[in-house]
């Protein structure tokens, strides 16, 4: 337990405090919150937000954003029902098929901002636009759908439980897993710091400071295929216009809110975990406590803004004892 | 005596955990031109700053014109007559030079919209550039002028606020020899003008020139004053550092191997049209000596593979390389200490360990994932061998003084036996025992059987340290040096242009 303590860093461990806090008034207010059935769905969201969570966080940490995640999520759905439904491919190609058009297009936004030099802010804003754009023109513009049966083990993936536990949530805890070696104990992510914080010392230290850019924004994309499938098996139904509308900045929040710098170089997959699970908490706390669920995203973005502000003002007063 | 127009009684500074200034004392009489020099870390900036407004004093006083003030502000200080002309410029490039001057106080036109009144503004920043020697107008953009003449702007402003004391801080560090002498011979006018100057530096030739009393600091207390007639080199050199620095350089390659690395028809983006070659022998130092822009930096980033040969090759031990990236200049062993060590050379948000391991990190990482032990082991060794002061390798790199940030450089290039190491002025901003250990590095290295080429603006560095001096004139090689022909003169004969002697 104790190497755990020191693993959380300190910004790490306000946000946990928080959470923890937020969930004990939440129960006291309301038992329901600490029921099976909510704790379970609680934990089914945390998986699905979490697994793209992850991809906006690696692409924060090299002082990047990506904002077409929740447009892909549309597109990919689309994609994803039409392959399964109209194709007849088996799920397995249709997994393949979402997984090359996620990567395919990540690539793109890691080849525009490396190679072509545009600003990772404008290359993912087109994004977001065209493949909303894709998804709603593909689909023309009806609600498409995987019907009643059929993919079983994809809707397992979704809505199934492994010994109670939602699948999303065991994926996301694999997924983490392995996110967090790459990203605290690899090459790679050691690179990924670097980058972020002076990508030119970093090229003056050898390292192919383009590709590691260009791998995240794959990484990204790829990260969100994945969600992607899960979100339409959960949904069943795509409503091109209006799937995944700002699951980007629940990716973006959740990162930053974890203790991810927009300005690049700082963030880490347990930090992100946590804002993952704090924007989620404070979901079920608005559903919960019944405020008005038009409230929901002001009531986000309140947190947000507080635990940001109680950030610096703790970083400020750090500095000043430091001069 | 003359009323002095500031006097710093027994400043103290507490910073959490460190006493940064202790007692110290400090006039300075109208007219009047102090060399105020120290080790990194002796103190000076901090005092800078509390004359400047910047910083509080933990006790002491600060009389100006024999009344005492508290300074808390900038703005304070400036009211006092004090401005502060930091190492690192505060001008916007994006504004003109008259916008700059007049930032915060821009004479309007009157009326409810404020309108700038553009015939004032300029006309006035004229003058003010007149006053300064600047000859340009005042309309053109900052970002279009030189770090020297950027300068000058910072002095006609502080003049424009009616300063009658500059703190300038390392005013020399980045201009060219001619550019140094301007501001040398300006610093003097401004004493006959009636203006106070404080002046921190590290090059103690400049002081000697220009200062007519120098104050020393030495572990955040006065470690003694020398009258004009007192200011000498070795007489600074032993206040600041407390004793006698022996052997400052370390002299003499014993063993070298001649045509180890070639350098064939390098052109670089700098100076397109001259294509340059030189040899550099393994075991030896050859330093490029010459004016800041010259194209010596070019020279080495296009060695390094930072920036792109427009056409040449580069070959070690007879066999060309194939460098386009840092990358491919490091697989084969050519290194690049750069020149802005907080931009390029290090991560300066991530640990000592971390930076000293940042470029052979896939050593210590079998199968991509970091040996973290082998790690620590490795940047542990090379803080000691070269005795980095930082509390431990898991300091951030932004916390150390520029010394032990440039042997931090160093260590991550030592760490992996370099073949060829370019070193862009590497003692620069760099107090005088730091100096030291980064010569001696340098020698060590060569020694190893290294090629080592160091780019400096320093003369007395370049003759103190080379064995042998290649000299650079706006783009080509103006001539080649052994140590034991060359000279302050000869260098700067080739440096300007002329023919060697």
């Amino acid at each position: 337990m104790n190497s755990v303590l020191v693993a959380l860093k300190k910004k790490e461990f306000g946000m946990l405090g928080l959470l923890l806090v937020l969930c004990v008034l939440v129960a006291l207010k309301s038992p329901a919150f600490i029921k099976a059935v909510n704790i379970q769905n609680l934990a089914r969201n945390i998986g699905m937000f979490g697994l793209f969570s992850i991809g906006c966080g690696l692409v924060i940490i090299t002082g990047g954003i990506d904002l077409s995640v929740g447009s892909l999520f549309a597109l990919l759905g689309v994609v994803l029902t039409i392959a399964l439904t109209e194709w007849h491919l088996s799920w397995v190609l249709g997994v393949l098929l979402v997984l090359a058009v996620a990567g395919g297009l990540g690539t793109c936004h890691g080849l525009l901002i490396t190679r072509a030099g545009l600003q990772p802010f404008v290359v993912t804003l087109c994004g977001l636009l065209l493949y909303r754009g894709s998804a709603r023109f593909i689909a023309q513009d009806s609600t498409k759908g995987f019907g009643a049966g059929g993919f079983e083990l994809l809707r397992t993936l979704a809505n199934g439980d492994v010994l109670g536990v939602p699948a999303p949530f065991v994926l996301l805890v694999v997924v983490a897993a392995v996110m967090w070696v790459l990203l605290h104990r690899s090459v790679y992510g050691r690179y990924l710091f670097a980058i972020g914080r002076n990508e030119e010392a970093a090229r003056f230290s050898g390292i192919r400071t383009k590709r590691v850019i260009a791998s995240a924004y794959v990484l990204c994309s790829l990260l969100a295929g994945m969600s992607g499938i899960i979100f339409a098996f959960y949904t069943n139904s795509i409503s091109p216009s209006m799937h995944g509308n700002f699951y980007e900045l629940y990716g973006i929040a959740a990162a930053v809110l974890g203790g991810c710098s927009l300005r690049g170089g700082e963030g880490s997959i347990l930090g992100i975990l946590i804002g993952v699970a704090l924007l989620q908490v404070l979901q079920n706390l608005v559903n919960i406590l019944g405020i008005p669920s038009s409230l929901n995203f002001s009531v986000m973005g309140a947190v947000i803004l507080i635990g940001v502000l109680g950030d610096q003002l703790l970083r400020r007063r750090g500095e000043r004892a430091r001069r | 005596m003359p009323q002095p127009l500031v006097e710093l009684k027994s400043i103290a500074k507490v910073f959490p955990g460190v006493q940064a200034l202790d007692a110290v004392d400090l006039v300075v009489q109208p007219a009047e031109v102090v060399g105020l020099i120290g080790e990194n870390g002796a103190g000076k900036s901090t005092l800078m700053n509390i004359l400047g407004g910047v910083l509080l004093p933990t006790s002491g006083t600060v009389r100006i014109d024999g009344c005492a003030v508290t300074l808390r502000s900038v703005g304070d200080a400036l009211a006092q007559g004090i401005a502060f002309i930091h190492q690192e410029l505060n001008v916007l490039d994006n504004l003109d030079i008259a916008a700059n001057l007049f930032l915060g106080r821009e004479p309007a036109c009157g009326g409810p919209l404020r309108l700038i009144n553009r015939r004032v503004i300029y006309a006035e920043a004229d003058r003010w550039l007149e006053r300064v020697g600047l000859n340009l107008p005042s309309n053109t953009e900052v970002r279009a002028l030189s770090l020297a003449q950027q300068q000058m702007v910072e002095i006609a402003k502080a003049l424009s606020q009616n300063a009658r004391l500059l703190i300038m801080d390392e005013p020399t560090s980045s201009l060219t020899l001619a550019e140094t002498e301007r501001l040398l011979s300006l610093i003097g006018d401004l004493r006959g003008e009636g203006v106070s100057v404080i002046f921190i530096t590290h090059r103690l030739g400049e002081v000697q020139r220009v200062a007519d009393r120098v104050v020393v600091l030495r572990d955040g207390q006065n470690a003694g004053k020398l009258a004009k007639e007192e200011i000498e080199h070795d007489r600074m050199v032993s206040l600041m550092v407390g004793r006698a620095l022996d052997d400052f350089y370390v002299k003499g390659a014993s063993q070298t191997e001649p045509g180890f690395l070639q350098v064939r028809d390098l052109r670089t983006r700098a100076y397109p049209k001259h294509p340059l070659s030189f040899d550099a022998a393994a075991g030896e130092i050859l330093a490029f000596a010459g004016l800041v822009g010259s194209g010596r930096s070019e020279m080495a980033r296009a060695v390094f593979g930072a920036d792109p040969k427009l056409a040449g090759t580069v070959s070690l031990e007879g066999s060309a390389l194939p460098i386009r990236s840092p990358r491919d200049a490091i697989a084969h062993g050519v290194y690049l200490v750069p020149e802005d060590r907080r931009l390029t050379g290090l991560v300066t948000e991530m640990t000592v360990r971390e930076n000293i391991t940042l470029a052979g990190l896939r050593r210590y990482a079998p199968a991509g994932l970091i040996d973290r032990q082998q790690e620590r082991a490795v940047a542990e060794e090379q803080r000691e061998s070269l005795r980095i002061a930082a509390p431990s390798i898991e300091a951030l790199a932004c916390n150390l003084s520029g010394g032990n940030q440039q042997k931090t450089v160093l260590a991550k290039w030592l760490s992996m036996d370099p073949k060829v190491i370019l070193f862009d002025e590497p003692t620069r901003g760099i107090d005088v025992g730091a100096k030291a250990d980064i010569y001696r590095l340098m020698r060590g290295l060569a020694e190893g059987g290294a090629a080592v080429i160091m780019i400096s603006s320093d003369l007395e560095e370049v003759l103190g340290v080379a064995d042998r001096l290649a000299v650079m004139h706006e783009g080509r090689l103006a001539g080649v040096l052994p140590r034991a022909q060359a000279d302050e003169e000869s260098v700067m004969q080739l440096a300007v242009g002329g023919a060697a002697t």
